[in-house]
């Protein structure tokens, strides 16, 4: 047990140490690998593929509570009031599903994709909002529920199992995702605590009657619904995070927060999305 | 205009394995108004009936302890493909909703 | 009619009662003039509103409920979330009339009353609130007797989950 918790230490003060020196990048690769590795050492028995339910992999018990939720979710008005927002016409006639390939079917799991042309991470919101934009309909606020929230409580249910696809390729999109990867590693807040501190060092620890979970599977299950009907997205889960441990958290939309998901969405690679869930 | 529930009839031999998603806010009335500060009222469903080929097969009373967004799942015996089954309720405050569905 | 009613017409009123009440029958049946209204009324208001568990069981009469292992009741160790928890109910006592739900410490305990009429299997899933850690109780009538099996879920509020 001690043993795997210095590695995963080591691994952490490797990775930010290299990422500092400035001696050149581990590659964004090597970063999934070592992820994996450190968390297969603590974790033997739970598949990867399992890390998509987060802390609920710790316990049949919740497991299964959720499993029958999701048969019948109490959500579903929710996401039926999305599915209207979605298909609802602009004033210019057109829809969401014109700005994206194939209706925006299997899309979510391409974002966030760095953007040469705006030298910025773009994620899934933000091109709902230029979709808005470019046809003249106001952009919607990225911690509203109400329009944000819902609209991508549908329309990223239409990439469900799809598979986490995010690319970082050449040095700038490189530049974003170490900007990512640095955050992640910060110790924040009067707490003092990094993500890492909680969800790469001691994922499957329990604190304050919680499992910690991992970050490998934590961006393929937004927006989530709380308690069953409280709707919280990545962005409004990375906020209340950042205040529970006592520090001014970035904005929803914010560059610092869509680099922490571009760099946080690589390491879940190859695992498959599943939008509009239910969690505790 | 938002259905007042959906309901799943599936057929498993001759048995129907019914569920239903009713949406209503289920408020216990022990609820403060995040804003105003006052209690919300309570407003729940009550009265619960199912009927298979208009035969009443199940009566529930429900208190407002029934979680928002109340599911429930039953199972009809003798059932056949082509079969109607209604599912009705009221609230306290007297509204009222019904769906009906055909077994396939 | 009055007290001097001779036989012969009795007969005549009693046949004419039961006739029209099978009429009555048969449209309810039909599902015709089955009045939701009608069933609203048939609310346990003292049972819902009472806030104490041993009223509650007075009132339904279930104060000398059986242990039983023929009702199979599947719900949480731990709730997710003490406003949605799943409860399962299966039972296996032959006659199945009613099954009941109550959460030994909500504030007002009995949760629902499930009528099994003929043509239902004894089995209901549905998802109740839970306010705090209790036992989750549940009344079998089966045969005109009472039979009772319960399951301690905890409520618990997390720290930075919830």
């Amino acid at each position: 047990m001690t043993r795997t918790l210095c590695l995963a230490r080591l691994l952490a003060v490797l990775l930010l140490t290299v990422c500092s020196a400035g001696q050149g990048y581990a590659s964004p690769e090597q970063d999934r690998e070592a992820f994996i590795s450190a968390y297969r050492a603590r974790i033997p028995d739970i598949p990867i593929e399992s890390y998509v339910n987060g802390a609920l992999m710790f316990s049949a018990d919740a497991l299964a509570q959720f499993n029958s939720i999701m048969e019948f979710p109490p959500f579903q008005d929710d996401i039926d009031r999305g599915r209207k927002l979605w298909e609802a016409p602009f004033r210019n006639g057109r829809a969401f599903a014109d700005c994206f390939p194939d209706a925006g079917r299997a899309i979510a799991g391409n974002y966030p994709y760095y953007d040469s042309r705006s030298d910025k991470v773009v994620t899934f919101e933000m091109e709902i909002n230029r979709c808005l934009r470019e046809n003249g309909e106001a952009e919607f606020k990225f911690a509203d529920k109400a329009t944000m929230g819902t609209v991508t409580a549908y329309a990223r249910t239409l990439s469900d199992g799809m598979r986490t696809n995010i690319k970082v390729e050449g040095q700038r999109a490189l530049a974003k995702y170490e900007r990512g990867k640095k955050l992640y590693f910060t110790r924040i807040g009067q707490y003092n605590f990094a993500c890492s501190s909680c969800h790469l060092v001691n994922a499957g620890k329990i604190l304050r009657t919680e499992f910690l979970s991992p970050t490998v599977g934590q961006t393929t299950h937004w927006p989530v619904f709380r308690g069953g009907d409280n709707l919280n997205t990545l962005h409004m889960r990375y906020r209340r995070c950042m205040e529970q441990m006592r520090a001014t958290p970035f904005p929803a939309g914010s560059e610092e927060l869509n680099d922490l998901e571009y760099f946080q969405s690589y390491l879940s690679n190859g695992l498959p999305l599943r939008a509009s869930v239910f969690r505790k | 205009m938002a259905d007042a529930m959906k309901i799943r009839a599936r057929l498993q031999g001759d048995v129907a394995d019914v569920k239903v998603l009713m949406f209503h806010p289920m408020e216990t009335g022990l609820r403060k108004d995040p804003i105003s500060g006052d209690l919300i009222p309570a407003h729940f469903i009550q009265r619960v009936v199912v009927t298979h080929n208009g035969k009443v097969v199940m009566e529930a009373q429900w208190s407002m302890a029934i979680s928002k967004n109340p599911f429930v799942n039953f199972r009809i015996r003798d059932a056949k493909a082509g079969d109607k089954i209604t599912v009705g309720w009221e609230d306290n405050m007297g509204a009222k909703a019904s769906i009906e569905a055909a077994l396939n | 009619m009055g007290p001097r009613m001779n036989s012969s017409a009795q007969g005549t009123r009693r046949i004419f009662l039961r006739k029209f009440a099978l009429c009555s029958a048969g449209f309810l049946a039909a599902g015709w003039l089955y009045p939701v209204r009608l069933l609203a009324a048939q609310w346990n208001k003292p049972a819902f509103d009472s806030k104490q568990l041993d009223e509650v069981l007075k009132i339904i009469g279930a104060t000398s409920a059986i242990e039983s292992s023929q009702i199979e009741l599947k719900a949480p160790e731990i709730a997710e979330n003490g406003a949605i928890v799943p409860v399962e109910v299966t039972s296996r006592i032959p006659g199945t009339q009613s099954i009941y739900v109550i959460a030994e410490k909500n504030p007002q305990p009995l949760v629902a009353i499930f009528d099994i009429l003929p043509g239902l299997e004894p089995f209901i899933s549905t998802r109740i609130k839970m306010g705090e850690s209790a036992k989750v109780r549940v009344l079998v009538k089966a045969g005109g007797k009472f039979y009772v099996t319960s399951h301690e879920v905890k409520v618990t509020i997390g720290g930075c989950g919830g």
